[in-house]
């Protein structure tokens, strides 16, 4: 597995510094089962980290924790340093954290467009008041989200705005989430595994626009299975397995760890 | 048979793609026709040439009055049940506090005994009746589906054996006779009171009137960031939530509106009938109301509105033929009968109800960006 990823795909440039979000010595149990031990990791602006784990390593549930469904036993995590533990899970959105479902969790009766406006409504204002008696505010809001999820809708590349949501093909689902949850205005995207059930020329399209997404300045936190993506796109990696990190750092070293390949990389895909 | 059900679901939706891709100024027309056509048809002269369509062993007005009432009750839990997907059978628990409310306001035979008009009484009531689906939705929409069901279920059944029971307000099961008639300042042509006992017709034209500003709102309310969230609400929640949605706010939302609307119609009834009791409330009325939303189509206005037409009138209608053709027809008995049957039917063939939830998908704009050549996105 391991040597069909090429070097030259690593990224050029250093990792930016800045600390977006903080992962602090995070430990989930739920009962007796600990989810997360004693998680810790920094996630910078602008970057790309890849998390990746054999399954049940705790990836989905870490993301969980950082989007407010989850609250972690032990330890914090902070956002821009305020802690976003023990918060409404809409504010922890309008804070500035996105995510995609692994599971696509669409809003089946809803079109695409209104898919994508339900997430630009995260940062409206217009009240029940000024909806009932169509206020001007209703108006500007109205049209600058439309016009927004217009524009997102083309930025992942779905070209039927009408189209219910469930009669979209499954790639254009899962592009409709990344774009609904663009359309909260994120400074992170958290996406939790955007390939799974892709072909590879849809994994090439997926990896440009998650490039394209970090050129539009959003950091961008990737759980996800598929390691030729993973490296490809990818600044920094973060492994996770029964729950601990066991390794931390750029693809290349991540690849050639030896913890790494015994817990994931080494045993084929399929059984892990 | 799948084939089948599939063909006959489909003809709905050309019908609707038909009505649609007709002008903007056509389509008002056709609604302004229908309007006019609605606000005619008490009018002896006029329904007595639709003999196929009128009720012939009822009162047609009466008949109308209390179908446009039922639509009325219907177009206020399809916010709920509908829009937000919140499974409420305590809605005529609503009904009931609006009710009460007018007759407490306004009846002489009242504890109160302050004699407001029933005008006054009549904002009164939706605010009482929304301030109690605050109370009630509080602490019950933190539960789901069949648990808000049941929980409201509860609210309802309480509200009725309260009404029945307490001597103090509620005046037991004798009720509070006595309520005035809505604005008896008006007058007709004979210059008795307009809002009267033996004509309906008035009651129906203000009911009418009242259906149109409602569905107007509620119309305002669902193309809107509202009824967006209402709609990801029902879709899923925990999805909802994570897109930013306030959902509590906007599920107490649905809930109080829906609760005006309900204790409006309570008001309206009160009004007419002059008289109430907790007979006026029971169970199965709150279980019409839910099944005329499902047989229309919830999450749909309009459909909502054919909904509660059919489940009100054409039983009074079938009443009508049946004693033409020499049957006794007592749809009173045969009503839920044949309405289970309907049901199921409709359940088969058309489980999204007769005009489903289509959000009004595409807009000009859209359409027009949907024509517009994308560029190569991928």
């Amino acid at each position: 597995m391991t040597d069909t990823v090429p070097d030259t795909t690593a990224p050029a440039k250093a990792p930016p510094r800045e600390a977006l979000l903080e992962v602090d010595h995070v430990t989930l149990r739920f009962g007796g089962v600990v989810a997360l031990n004693d998680v810790d990791f920094t996630l910078y602006k602008g970057e790309i980290l890849g998390l990746i784990g054999p399954n049940g390593a705790g990836k989905t549930t870490c993301f969980n924790a950082m989007t407010g469904v989850y609250t972690p036993t032990q330890g914090e995590i902070r956002f821009n340093g305020q802690r976003i533990s023990g918060r409404a899970r809409h504010k922890i959105t309008q804070m500035g954290i996105a995510r995609t479902f692994q599971n696509i969790r669409l809003f089946p009766e809803m079109t695409a467009l209104e898919n994508v406006m339900v997430g630009a409504d995260a940062h409206h204002k217009t009240s029940v008041v000024s909806a009932l008696f169509r206020l001007p505010r209703f108006w500007k809001e109205e049209r600058s989200g439309r016009d927004r999820a217009h524009d997102l809708l083309r930025f992942v590349g779905i070209a039927r705005p009408g189209e219910l949501a469930r009669n979209l093909s499954y790639g254009e689902q899962r592009r409709l989430e990344i774009a609904r949850a663009l359309a909260t205005s994120p400074t992170l995207l958290c996406l939790d595994e955007p390939a799974a059930g892709f072909n590879p020329a849809e994994k090439d399209s997926l990896l440009q626009l998650i490039r394209k997404i970090r050129d539009t300045g959003i950091t961008v936190l990737l759980i996800e299975h598929d390691m030729r993506l993973v490296m490809g796109v990818t600044d920094r990696i973060v492994v996770l397995e029964f729950g601990k990190k066991i390794a931390e750092g750029l693809p290349a070293e991540v690849r050639d760890n030896p913890a790494v390949v015994a817990a994931y990389l080494g045993v084929p895909t399929d059984a892990a | 048979m799948n084939a089948h059900i599939e063909k006959v679901r489909s003809r709905g939706a050309s019908m609707r793609a038909r009505w649609d891709s007709m002008p903007r100024q056509v389509r008002w027309v056709a609604l302004l026709a229908l309007i006019v056509f609605l606000y005619l048809l008490p009018n002896r002269w006029f329904y007595i040439n639709l003999w196929y369509f009128r009720t012939m062993e009822s009162d047609m007005a009466t008949v109308l009055f209390e179908t446009a009432f039922f639509v009325l009750l219907a177009v206020g839990l399809n916010v709920v049940v509908g829009f937000a997907g919140l499974l409420d059978l305590g809605y005529f628990g609503f009904f009931a506090v609006g009710a009460y409310t007018v007759a407490l306001l306004t009846s002489p035979e009242s504890r109160f005994d302050i004699g407001w008009p029933w005008l006054a009484a009549v904002p009164a009531a939706v605010a009482v009746t929304m301030i109690s689906g605050v109370i009630l939705g509080g602490p019950t929409l933190r539960l789901r589906g069949d648990y808000l069901a049941i929980v409201t279920l509860g609210f309802a059944e309480m509200i009725r054996l309260y009404a029945s029971r307490n001597e103090g307000i509620a005046n037991g099961q004798r009720g509070i006779p006595q309520i005035p008639h809505p604005v008896p300042d008006v007058k007709g042509s004979d210059g008795q009171s307009l809002f009267g006992v033996v004509d309906a017709r008035p009651y129906y034209w203000l009911t009418l009137t009242i259906i149109i500003f409602v569905i107007l709102g509620v119309r305002n309310l669902t193309r809107s960031r509202v009824g967006r969230a209402w709609v990801a609400i029902r879709e899923d929640e925990d999805a909802a939530q994570i897109m930013g949605v306030p959902t509590f706010k906007y599920k107490l939302w649905a809930f109080a509106i829906g609760a005006a609307v309900g204790g409006l119609s309570g008001a309206l009834f009160a009004g007419k009938q002059s008289f109430i009791n907790s007979d006026s409330f029971q169970l199965t009325n709150s279980i019409l109301v839910l099944a005329a939303v499902i047989l229309g189509g919830a999450g749909n206005i309009y459909g909502a509105v054919i909904g509660a037409f059919i489940t009100w009138y054409l039983p009074e209608w079938v009443r009508g033929i049946g004693g033409a053709l020499g049957l006794e027809i007592n749809v009173a008995e045969y009503r839920i009968l044949i309405f289970g049957a309907v049901l199921i039917v409709m359940m088969i063939f058309r489980p999204q109800g007769i005009l489903p939830n289509r959000r009004r998908a595409a807009e000009f704009a859209d359409r027009r960006q949907e024509a517009a050549p994308t560029e190569a996105s991928t």
